[in-house]
């Protein structure tokens, strides 16, 4: 966009950028601020000029447009192609579908809280900057949801466990974990939302979420998440700017900011990261060809590349986030431990389980030398053997549930891996468990928060994940089956083992039709 | 890995999604279908928002309109974000034209200078009711229920934006950058816009999404855009003259009559609902209208002197007459 004014006289960008959206604004005075924007001061952040914040990007709506109708375009036929040639049919193995059955489900809804979270902070802050910019996102956001739903629309098609996500997303048991993390996000301040999903996930943790799905996905013959996820990450370009511009302001703009900001690192980087550890397991157990291991992926995004961020940041007077050290020696266990956790309850979840294959161990072996074949070989070895002799192994035991991340108290000890962390806390005469330092002393900070958590193995034994209308107390009552149906899982097709799946039938019969001349 | 592939015809095992199979059966969906029914979250919310204890993050509570389905709503435009953005890209590109048009054959330069004067004192100020516009698209969009019915109010946001943006380039246009200071003072102080403003500024502390939506997307914008775009600028500047400013705010013209039809579907939904629901409508959009329509009157007025109260008039008129035909009588 070129513009200049009626004297022929040429604006510098920056002055065209203030017109169009600094400009605009102006302080109220038949209202006062404190109600036209009543949520921006209770976190107790100190914003003492909000013209000090630079715009990211500076990027007016008719560019928007432009661009991002260009991408809409591109991706779209991709889709439709796609699906036209039966592109699912070129996947490397059907186990790898279970890989985009946990982002759809897990990921997808969130990136619509995302859409409705940004909604609200834009709301929230009286600055046109942020405002701009927070609007922007949460139009973006909109897109990411929708662009998933419609690239996966076609498997959802074919195969099972992709049908319900937003639905599931609230009630099934694991799905608690990426759900409560956002509805954390979502319930915090405008600012802490901020620092949250802006900065902490999009900034700091977002490789370590798109590249193993996206890359996951190239690797795995899968155009069409590759499509939609590389789209998306054009998007993140600018979300990130965004999201350490908002650190970077909030510092700069009084030292009493730091150590609210410095608690909130520390807690949305430990909130993130168990969240990641469902990665962690889809890379190193549901890819069929691996792109890199959960451990090495968390060295270059995590250690290298925030360690210089954190560098950056030490000027502020910001340390690195709390229980690194934890964080590191726990890279050789947690997707060993999650991975156990799903295939035991494998009868209870929305895709499926299986046991790994002799080169996909070797391959684990040979990636966690100090952990897998010492700790976690010879269960997978031992469940191997009893499901090939007919006893595939599914707890009917429900686990107890951490309250602050909502995973089961399957994660060990830091330093010892061979004893499972336990902690607890007394509030108000009540018990609280925890599966770590980390998430203990997320509650102790906010005990009238985390007291709420809906916790989904509870729910479940006060009776509240049974479809409407049922009675426990009837003869023969079958309460997994009623779970089940509460959380739109269909037995027998979604759940349970690959093995003898009928997405693995279906997918074999497909692939041959499609190969052979019959 | 890219294998050679027969093209097989394969039976799906269903259509669509669950959620959109439930309402509409299990038979090939819209894209608008699949990204927009049921894609809110309604239960087993974790915790209450800090910023708003009494209610859930999304709650129905938080609008006195009842709906016994959020999803009752739908867009005539099947707006999702593909198709609103390829909508408003195409839109753009016209605009962008129209814009190039007038500035390359110095068409401003052979305007009266009376004109435009007057037409930079009505326009511009509007680029701050486009920017309160845009803040109130964002809460709606934040604090109503169901997607169906808040999507749309995100693209409204952004569209209030693009049209202030809109609005500062053909300030631009028409004098400098010193006319569009001059602008904000006067919606600052001028005694005429001073009943707009504080009708904007006090849209700002509704609560209620719905009534916001009313105050807002029904009233304000149901009686600003036809009185400001269609009436004066298409009408009497076009007359005068004045046909470089319309072909500036095609777009708003545009823009009017489509989301207007998203306005009368959403009125009409919520309306037919419940004889409550009409009621309270019937009540916002009487109230709001007429507060609307007195602090037009002296915008009006820069433009069309004493056919001010006429023009307004006429405006509330082809206003009632349009809310009827949405069910909805004032
Ligand atoms: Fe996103
Ligand atoms: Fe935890």
């Amino acid at each position: 966009m070129d513009m200049k004014t009626s004297s022929g006289k040429k604006l510098g960008l920056k002055e065209k950028y203030r017109h169009m959206t600094r400009g605009l604004d102006w302080e109220t005075t038949y209202q006062k601020r404190e109600d036209v924007f009543p949520y921006v001061a209770y976190e107790g952040i100190k914003i003492h000029d909000w013209d000090k914040w630079e715009d990211p990007f500076r990027l007016t709506m008719d560019s928007y447009w432009k661009y991002q109708a260009e991408k809409e375009r591109k991706l779209y036929a991709i889709i439709d192609a796609y699906a036209q040639n039966n592109g699912h049919l070129n996947v490397t193995d059907a186990r790898y579908l279970n890989a985009i059955k946990l982002f759809l489900t897990g990921i997808s809804p969130l990136e619509y809280m995302a859409h409705r979270g940004f909604t609200h902070a834009g709301r929230a802050f009286p600055g046109s900057g942020p405002r701009v910019a927070c609007l922007m996102q949460a139009l973006d956001e909109l897109r990411h949801a929708q662009t998933q739903i419609h690239s996966l629309s076609n498997y959802n098609k074919y195969y099972n466990g992709f049908h319900d996500p937003a639905h599931m997303l609230q009630r099934v048991w694991y799905l608690s974990v990426p759900r409560s993390f956002f509805d954390d996000a979502v319930t915090a301040g405008p600012f802490e939302f901020m620092v949250a999903i802006g900065f902490s996930f999009e900034y700091v943790l977002t490789n370590l979420l798109f590249v193993p799905f996206v890359s996951g996905a190239a690797y795995n013959g899968d155009m069409g998440t590759m499509t939609f996820g590389f789209s998306a990450q054009s998007d993140e370009a600018r979300h990130m700017t965004l999201g350490l511009e908002i650190i970077k302001f909030i510092l700069e703009q009084d030292p009493d900011n730091v150590p609210i900001v410095q608690r909130w690192i520390d807690k949305w980087t430990w909130r993130g990261y168990r969240v990641l550890t469902l990665v962690g397991m889809m890379m190193d157990y549901m890819l069929p060809k691996r792109i890199m291991s959960w451990k090495e992926a968390w060295e270059v995004y995590f250690e290298q590349n925030g360690g210089a961020l954190f560098k950056d940041l030490s000027r502020y007077g910001i340390r690195p986030p709390k229980w690194l050290d934890q964080i590191s020696f726990d890279k050789d266990h947690i997707s060993h431990q999650a991975w156990a956790t799903f295939y035991q309850y494998g009868a209870i979840a929305d895709f499926h389980t299986w046991s790994p294959t002799e080169d996909e161990l070797d391959w684990l072996s040979s990636k966690y030398p100090d952990s897998f074949d010492k700790y976690y070989r010879p269960r997978l070895d031992y469940w191997r053997e009893q499901a090939e002799q007919g006893n595939r192994f599914y707890n009917k035991t429900l686990p107890q549930l951490c309250q602050t991340c909502q995973i089961p108290m399957v994660f060990t000890e830091p330093g010892d891996p061979t004893k499972i962390c336990y902690r607890e806390v007394d509030y108000q005469g009540e018990k609280f468990h925890f599966c770590s330092d980390g998430c203990k002393e997320i509650f102790e900070n906010e005990p009238e928060k985390f007291k709420q958590s809906w916790l989904p193995a509870n729910q479940i034994y006060q009776g509240n994940c049974f479809p409407d209308g049922t009675d426990p107390t009837v003869e023969g009552f079958d309460p997994v089956s009623k779970v089940l149906e509460y959380y739109n899982i269909q037995a027998g097709r979604d759940n349970l083992d690959f093995d003898g799946s009928e997405d693995q039938k279906n997918f074999a019969k497909w692939r041959g039709m499609a190969t052979s001349n019959e | 890995m890219q294998m050679d592939l027969r093209t097989v015809s394969i039976q799906p095992l269903r259509q669509t999604y669950d959620p959109v199979a439930r309402r509409f059966g299990d038979k090939p969906a819209s894209r608008y279908q699949e990204g927009t029914y049921d894609i809110q979250s309604t239960a087993n919310f974790h915790y209450r928002p800090t910023w708003d204890p009494d209610h859930e993050i999304f709650d129905t509570a938080r609008t006195r309109i009842v709906m016994s389905d959020w999803y009752a709503f739908k867009d005539p435009r099947q707006f999702y974000y593909g198709a609103y953005t390829l909508a408003r890209a195409k839109q753009q590109d016209a605009a962008e034209a129209n814009l190039g048009f007038v500035e390359n054959h110095g068409l401003v330069a052979n305007l009266d200078a009376g004109l435009r004067d007057r037409a930079i004192a009505l326009l511009l100020p509007l680029r701050h009711v486009a920017w309160g516009a845009n803040l109130n698209g964002a809460s709606v969009c934040a604090y109503g229920y169901g997607t169906a019915f808040t999507q749309p109010f995100i693209f409204q946001a952004m569209d209030h934006l693009a049209i202030a943006q809109y609005l500062t380039r053909i300030g631009l246009l028409l004098g400098a950058e010193e006319t569009l200071d001059k602008a904000k003072e006067s919606w600052l102080a001028d005694d005429a816009w001073q009943g707009l403003r504080r009708y904007v500024e006090d849209t700002f502390v509704l609560k209620d999404p719905f009534e916001l939506f009313i105050a807002q997307d029904v009233a304000l914008d149901g009686l600003l855009y036809p009185l400001v775009f269609d009436t004066i600028v298409n009408g009497v500047f076009a007359a005068e003259g004045g046909t470089p400013i319309a072909l500036t705010t095609q777009f708003m013209t545009d823009w009017f009559k489509e989301t207007r039809r998203w306005a009368d579907a959403t009125v009409k939904t919520a309306a037919t609902e419940s004889p409550e629901n009409r009621a309270l409508i019937e009540k916002w959009v009487g109230h709001w209208r007429d507060r609307a329509a007195a602090a037009l009157q002296p915008v009006a007025q820069i433009a069309v002197g004493d056919k001010a109260d006429a023009l307004i008039a006429e405006q509330v008129e082809q206003f009632n007459a349009r809310l009827a035909k949405a069910g909805v009588k004032v």
